[in-house]
């Protein structure tokens, strides 16, 4: 552990340093805008025996740092709910706050930034007197500091003499490429270079490239973040920040004030004991060693004399329970929006203006992008299954209202004229005439919802909802091909699968008239 | 049934500014056949809807089966005048048995009482039993008027309105359905008003002749008084276009 520079890191292909930041952004304008929608959180006094609910957003700290504590908990007899890979800072804050969440593991940094607005570099107990009022507490922090650091080559650092942030100042002539968020961000290039006088700027590049660039001697300096595994594997050079520019992002469990003692001290089991180097080494062994996050947290809690199971989860067992979460996520929406888009469609579709008026405010619903959708709903429902099948509900209403609603305008204006004449009241008009006709139009309709939700579905991961969106969502933040296939090819299939029965139901429910028109 | 199966008092209808009909007065005669003949846009379809209160007038008054349209439960009113119309309207989801049958199950009719009626009506129709079960995009336009007579006769109506049902009909389909409607009216002794561009097809069919024309009544009376005495220029030109050679 003295020298976790050597050795460990260096295995395979670079693996995306998925930071905290990047994840923050991931939906993060929308979950703003959530915020400020609505700040109406549930009030959550946690009834006795309910577990303990960890949550953690999309990244391969994360994800390691909740399972840690899940484990502490786990070991200290809690019983623990994970809510893993949240979208982002302000999805997991709000959830926090909700009480849909009791922890998850946040930084020092991205608390103060993100979501008190301040610019500086709070100590944790003056951001525990700022969240205190939501009913939340910051628990002792780890112990290490995961900050922006530029890195560089040790040949490039040997032959310009780089040891400092300040050795780089006078060195215009270098190739210093680094991420465009960083580029951006007042805590990046703009801060830095007031605070060190850089008098030029660097240029931009994709932060997964960035690593590659640097060993391959295309660029000469990038950002990078100070746990990153890659930093050991590429031999990489971190210049020291000299003038302390960078701000602290001490990583801490963030929790609900209300949990019980007990547990809070448990939490705090670690506090102070890692490392930054410890941290790479775990972040190493699940980016590189393909380690799952459980066995490397029950490995570590192992050094620490804390026994823990790390259970790994069978992987088709997880898969059919992904699979049905899914298909319950899909039909509980869909078959709502069924019964809401026909209703509806039926009410207006005699007032040509009401229709219209109906469509365009499903084809509203439907331009809201579905991650910005699903973080709305966080404030009205939380997180977890409720707001996803909400969410979909609303995606599903346009297609069944639009094809229900043409449907039913385009009937022969005659078949109209003569149920009117024969007497047929406007109730057996519908029954008999107009709901049989479009009856396949409907069913297209719901066909096509449903594939839109099965795909849209897997963005549900984000807001906790689970489903085979929960693979996709850590093998992105893992760079992990096959944790990502693992949702994604059962959700195609379930899509093909989906189609197959629709097609089924159509033929079956399809007026005789139609297949007899087709012989 | 004796009297008038329809009388109308003065009777006008506008659609925005134009007056489609105005001032038309006339009484059909009940238990047997009215044609009104004319051009296209002359009135005669406005005339038949005002007839089942699909439209109402917007001055004079009608009489209907012995009464005013009425206004509230126009349903049941609407079931005793069964309604054929061109292209026969049939509803192409359903089978010959279920489009002719449709009315009598919504009444509740008992099932055989049902089938007994169906049977009937495709016999004295000329229907043959074995299409019961096809769907009408099967049949030929011939077969699919049929069925339409057969449903606007099913609940033995009052009274029956024809919209130029037989006009898309070749002129062998044409002629012998005609033949066969003549004999199935008298038999169902029901009060027919048909509408019909066809002067021909009204002089075979047809008991007694309105002509519409200019937005009202040109010529009205039994049909053999109508065609020995046209009264109006356009009645004569009518007459001479339609049934030239066959008069």
């Amino acid at each position: 552990m003295t020298n976790p520079r050597r050795g460990v890191l260096a295995r395979r292909r670079k693996g995306s340093p998925a930071t905290r930041r990047r994840a923050a952004t991931f939906g993060f304008a929308a979950a703003l805008v959530a915020a400020a929608l609505s700040m109406t959180g549930k009030p959550a006094p946690e009834p006795p025996g309910k577990p303990i609910v960890v949550a953690s957003k999309n990244f391969n700290e994360g994800y390691i740092l909740a399972e840690l504590l899940a484990q502490l908990l786990e070991t200290g007899g809690f019983a623990v709910e994970r809510r893993f890979g949240l979208g982002g800072t302000l999805v997991c804050y709000e959830a926090l706050v909700a009480g849909d969440v009791d922890v998850y593991p946040e930084y020092t940094g991205t608390l103060a930034r993100a979501i008190l607005g301040r610019s500086d570099s709070p100590s944790v107990e003056t951001l525990n007197a700022a969240v205190a009022p939501a009913g939340l507490a910051l628990l002792p922090a780890f112990g290490y500091n995961n900050t922006y650091v530029l890195a560089t080559t040790r040949p490039v650092a040997r032959e310009h003499g780089l040891a400092t942030v300040s050795d780089l100042v006078p060195m215009k002539g270098l190739r210093v490429n680094v991420s465009h968020e960083f580029l951006d961000r007042e805590d990046g290039w703009p801060g830095l270079a007031r605070a060190y006088g850089f008098d030029w700027s660097p240029v931009g590049v994709e932060h997964g490239l960035a690593y590659q660039a640097l060993a391959d001697g295309a660029i000469d300096v990038t950002d990078a973040y100070s746990t990153d595994g890659e930093l050991l594997r590429y031999d990489l050079v971190m210049l020291e920040d000299d003038k302390g520019f960078f701000p602290e992002y001490l990583a801490a469990p963030f929790v609900r004030a209300d949990l019980p003692e007990a547990a809070k001290a448990r939490l705090t089991r670690l506090a102070g004991t890692l490392t930054e180097a410890d941290m790479q080494a775990l972040n190493a062994a699940v980016l590189f060693d393909d380690a799952d996050f459980a066995s490397a947290a029950a490995r570590h809690l192992g050094t620490l004399g804390i026994e823990s199971e790390g259970e790994r989860s069978n992987l088709w067992q997880t898969l059919g329970r992904n699979t049905l979460r899914h298909l319950e996520l899909t039909a509980m929406a869909l078959i709502p929006a069924v019964a809401v888009g026909v209703g509806a469609s039926i009410l207006v579709f005699r007032v040509g203006w009401l229709s219209r008026a109906v469509i365009y405010a499903a084809g509203l619903l439907q331009t809201i992008p579905s991650i910005a959708l699903l973080a709305f709903m966080i404030p009205l429902f939380g997180i977890g299954a409720t707001p996803a099948i909400v969410a979909l509900f609303l995606y599903s209403l346009l297609p069944i209202a639009r094809n229900t609603v043409t449907a039913l305008v385009t009937v022969d204006p005659v078949l109209l004229r003569v149920a009117k004449a024969m007497g047929l009241t406007r109730w057996q008009e519908l029954r008999h005439v107009l709901l049989p006709l479009a009856a396949p139009s409907v069913l297209a309709g719901a066909r096509t919802a449903a594939v839109i939700s099965i795909g849209t579905a897997t963005l549900a991961a984000f807001i906790g909802a689970g489903g085979l969106g929960d693979p996709i969502v850590t093998g992105l933040a893992l760079n992990n091909h096959a944790l990502i296939l693992q949702g994604a090819v059962p959700a195609a299939l379930l899509a093909v699968a989906v189609e197959f029965v629709f097609e089924g139901v159509e033929r079956a429910l399809t007026p005789r008239h139609l297949r007899a028109a087709g012989t | 049934m004796s009297g008038h199966a329809a009388q109308f008092h003065n009777a006008g209808k506008h659609f925005d500014d134009l007056w489609v009909l105005r001032g038309v007065t006339l009484a059909l005669p009940a238990g047997r056949t009215t044609a009104i003949v004319g051009e296209s846009g002359c009135g005669k379809t406005t005339l038949l809807q005002l007839v089942n209160g699909v439209l109402r007038p917007d001055e004079g008054t009608i009489e209907v089966l012995g009464g005013p349209v009425p206004t509230t439960d126009v349903e049941t009113f609407r079931r005793r005048i069964g309604y054929a119309v061109q292209g026969a309207g049939l509803f192409p989801h359903l089978t010959v048995h279920g489009n002719v049958t449709l009315l009598a199950r919504l009444e509740k009719w008992p099932p055989e009482r049902i089938q007994a009626r169906f049977d009937e009506l495709l016999d004295e129709m000329g229907l043959a039993a074995d299409l019961a079960d096809q769907y009408p995009i099967q049949l030929s336009g011939g077969q699919q008027q049929r069925a339409g007579l057969c449903r606007a006769l099913m609940l033995k109506p009052d009274m029956l309105l024809l919209d130029e049902p037989f006009s898309a009909l070749d002129p062998i389909s044409r002629a012998e359905l005609c033949e066969q409607f003549i004999v199935a009216q008298r038999q169902e002794a029901v009060s027919a008003l048909l509408v019909t561009h066809d002067m021909r097809e009204a002089a075979q069919l047809a008991d007694y002749l309105v002509i519409l024309g200019e937005g009202g009544v040109l010529q009205a009376g039994e049909t053999a008084d109508v065609l020995a005495n046209p009264r109006a220029g356009y009645v004569t030109k009518l007459l001479n276009t339609h049934l030239d050679g066959t008069l």
